[in-house]
């Protein structure tokens, strides 16, 4: 047990870990999930929004099974190695609107930076802006926390506050097989099923569970972060996380070629946009708001599987912003950014400049 | 006794911050780290082995871990 642990904590063990979810991602695509979106977080729980009726986006509305087996795997993966740490209230107002804001910057641009890897893994250029957000959005963060920015301390709590978020998740889990897509008809039960668009192309129910779990248990062990990767090397020089991400790039660039799923260019990438301007600023919003509250949306999703009521709360703001993003106009589409696109950005920008000013410790 | 840092409770990446900072300015040949989760732990000390310290103990106690630097 604790030689699978030095493992995971090892270069060798992160490195894996990317590896491992760079390739799943890519044939999780070619099993059915929407181009270059093998595993989008910020997608699937737009998707599991829609899928409840929060949005009406008929395009994208499915219950994403990989969520589910992304707290669901952590959760299994924290009793097997005694990590599960039930714990809550550090500033969890704060997280939810910062969970609300990163959907909503990850909307504009399309995605989440594990997808942004994705899209430039697969030939898409415009995932360079974003991923150049990204790094400045986080960039940002990291001279907050320099000047003492800091949500304040977490606190032990009952098991019941760690188990409340992975029992949702088990509800969503009982929906998804409750009611399960008729074929040609966009509701079963109180579910949601797109006909057409992203939402209609999915994995299979058992593969996106199964490939689910198995990189919530390798995510859980060994810390994968993509807002860490950035964060680390900005603010102590260390290259660890970032290992991974690269390490996912690598691997997604050469499944997909093997695949024949790489495709490079600019203009009609799927799920993709091409105004650069605003795939730079929708993701440097979301970068920051990642930075401020410690973990990029797989991240938390894997901390709220451990016991982490705070990420979970982080989690759940995300599924309101997706709902605040495509009911009122600020998510892109391929044709470009919703008509309040600009405003959304704008707003966020200043609440998160707001949050990371004046949530700090006087030295 | 050496000096004590409590970073219980806190998340990524305040036990590293924490703890950097007070390895940079430190006269001390110790340093004792304490942390409430595995990966505070696993961060902190990669951390030190960054800036030449290393891990000297690891004590569990009960949900938590005091760590022991110590200037390599």
């Amino acid at each position: 047990m604790s030689r699978v642990k030095e493992f995971f904590a090892s270069r060798t063990g992160i490195i894996s870990v990317g590896l491992f979810i760079g390739v799943l991602a890519a044939l999780l695509q070619k099993w059915g999930n929407p181009g270059n979106m093998g595993i989008c977080v910020a997608c699937f729980e737009r998707d599991i929004t829609g899928a409840l009726g929060m949005h009406r986006a008929a395009v994208v509305q499915y219950l994403r099974p990989e969520i589910l087996g992304f707290v669901l795997g952590a959760l299994i993966s924290a009793y097997v190695f005694k990590e599960f740490r039930p714990r809550a209230g550090s500033a969890p107002i704060v997280r939810f609107i910062l969970g609300m804001i990163a959907m909503i910057g990850a909307l504009v641009f399309l995605g989440c930076p594990w997808r942004a890897l994705l899209r430039l893994g697969g030939g898409d250029g415009n995932a360079i802006f974003g991923l150049l957000g990204l790094a400045a959005g986080i960039g940002v963060g990291a001279l907050f926390f320099k000047a003492g920015y800091n949500l304040g301390r977490t606190q032990k709590a009952y098991p019941s506050v760690g188990w409340l978020f992975p029992l949702v998740i088990l509800g969503l889990l009982a929906l998804r097989l409750l009611y399960p897509q008729i074929p040609d008809q966009d509701k079963s039960g109180i579910l949601f099923y797109s006909l057409k668009g992203p939402g209609a192309m999915h994995a299979p129910l058992a593969v996106s569970l199964i490939a689910g779990l198995a990189i919530g248990m390798a995510a859980q062990r060994s810390r994968f972060c993509t807002m860490g990767a950035f964060r680390d090397l900005f603010l102590f020089r260390q290259t660890h996380l970032l290992s991974g991400l690269i390490a996912l790039l690598v691997a997604a660039f050469v499944a997909n070629l093997a695949l024949g799923q790489f495709k490079p260019g600019f203009a009609g990438q799927p799920v993709a946009h091409t105004m650069q301007l605003w795939n730079f600023l929708g993701m440097a919003v979301a970068g920051l708001a990642f930075a401020l509250a410690g973990g990029c949306p797989g991240r938390q999703l894997f901390m709220a599987g451990e016991g982490d009521g705070d990420a979970a709360v982080f989690a759940l703001g995300m599924i309101i912003g997706a709902a605040v993003s495509h009911n009122f106009g600020l998510a892109s589409s391929p044709q470009g950014i919703g008509p309040h696109g600009v405003a959304a950005v704008l707003i966020s920008l200043i609440v998160l400049v707001f949050i990371g000013l004046t949530m700090r410790q006087k030295a | 006794m050496s000096e004590q840092i409590d970073a219980r409770g806190l998340s990524c990446p305040q036990p590293v911050l924490l703890t950097m900072e007070k390895l940079k300015t430190l006269n001390q040949e110790e340093l004792v780290v304490l942390v409430d989760t595995d990966t505070s732990r696993e961060n902190v000390s990669r951390a030190a082995a960054s800036l030449g310290w290393q891990v000297k103990e690891v004590q569990s106690e009960g949900e938590e871990y005091r760590i022991t630097l110590q200037k390599s």
